[in-house]
């Protein structure tokens, strides 16, 4: 992941520099409207690479392969990652900052789902 | 997927008021590709030739959506009977196959950009009368309202029109009777739908009229077209409907608004 994290900056570059948009600009135009989503889907990768590689759980969708139990399913750290975690832009290429909600449940006791 | 089919393509360019056919020709097509992906392959061919790709709508690519609206050949949809363009294959054509695709023509559905129209016609005429009233909150249980199994049956019938204009684009007038009747038959024949029936068909054939689409001269080539295979009975009842509705007796009813 730390990986994907340093290659992004570069795919990002690359775009910006060869992408090739056909049409104009001034009219109904699809090729523009895809581009403009791979750009988007390019702001929003760094991100995502950062919050999967700061939650050191598994959790739902979220998988680390040190974080599972013997029987393969998620492993959850309950005491350190019960929040949400909610990103603040800080500019491009710079790094988000975290802001946590913290989740904590009063009537209901925390447990683990079995898929068996 | 590639195969050995080429296709002689000549599709219908249009960027503001004037447009002309263009030809491509498009190597390498398997008869399992479906029309749209064929399409794909011409624009990639466009795009590697820097020459801007042509404009088709297209969405759930499943048959389901509406969205897909090119005519084929001279008939919306293509050759295949009960399919939208999307379903269509290439197993339809042939190896050298000249293919024409144009796309909705009517004076109601404006030209945006090649064959993408401007449909919104569609949306005001439902926005006029295509809906039922009602407080919701906790829906009461359905089984409380019978509905003649026969009723149900035609509604389900009608409410399978999935507005993709393909009835305008086949009638030789653009007359868009077929989509208005499906929605005021599903509408009408459902004991939920009889409290609003009289305005609201009177409401609809007023929006369709304002749209600028022709008038219905039972030529049935909207039936034959579309591809949910809506049957032209419902512009029976939609005439049965408006007459019953201009003869209503209740002034209330007849001019309060919807």
């Amino acid at each position: 992941m730390q990986e994907t994290l340093d290659r992004i900056p570069e795919i990002r570059e690359e775009f910006y520099k060869n992408v090739n948009v056909l049409g104009s600009g001034n009219d109904f135009n699809k090729n523009l409207e895809h581009a403009m989503r791979v750009a988007d889907y390019l702001d929003f990768a760094p991100l995502m690479a950062e919050d999967a590689l700061h939650r050191e759980e598994s959790c739902g969708g979220h998988f680390r392969e040190e974080h599972q139990t013997e029987d393969h399913e998620a492993k959850r750290d309950d005491e350190n990652f019960s929040y949400v975690a909610a990103w603040e832009y800080k500019g491009k290429n710079a790094k988000h900052e975290l802001h946590k909600e913290e989740l904590t449940f009063e009537n209901v006791e925390l447990s683990t789902r079995s898929y068996k | 997927m590639s195969g050995n089919m080429t296709i002689n393509l000549k599709i219908w360019r249009q960027t503001g008021d004037k447009g002309a056919f263009e030809t491509i020709k498009v190597p390498n097509v398997s008869p399992d590709m479906s029309f749209l992906e064929m399409l794909d392959e011409a624009n990639e061919l466009l795009m590697k030739q820097n020459t801007e790709p042509f404009a088709f709508d297209h969405d759930c690519r499943e048959g389901i959506c509406g969205m897909c609206s090119l005519v084929i050949n001279g008939v919306p949809h293509g050759p295949d009977y009960a399919i939208t363009t999307c379903q269509l294959h290439m197993r339809s054509f042939k190896d050298g196959d000249i293919i024409v695709v144009e796309p909705w023509r009517a004076s109601a559905f404006p030209i945006i950009k090649d064959c993408v129209v401007d449909r919104t016609a569609f949306d005001r005429i439902i926005a006029a009368g295509g809906f039922i009233s009602v407080n919701t909150g906790s829906a009461q249980d359905a089984n409380n309202i019978p509905v003649p199994k026969v009723d149900a049956d035609k509604s389900f019938d009608a409410a399978a029109c999935i507005g993709c204009g393909a009835c305008v684009a086949a009638c030789k007038n653009a007359s868009a009777m077929l989509f208005v009747a499906a929605k005021v038959s599903h509408l009408a024949l459902l004991p939920q739908g009889k409290v609003e029936r009289t305005k609201r068909v009177l409401n609809m054939v007023e929006q369709m009229d304002k749209e600028g689409f022709g008038n219905c001269t039972n030529l049935y080539e909207c039936e034959a077209a579309c591809p949910k295979e809506i049957s032209v009975d419902n512009i029976a009842r939609m005439n049965r409907e408006y007459l019953g509705a201009n003869i209503m007796h209740d002034e209330v009813i007849r001019t309060a608004k919807l």
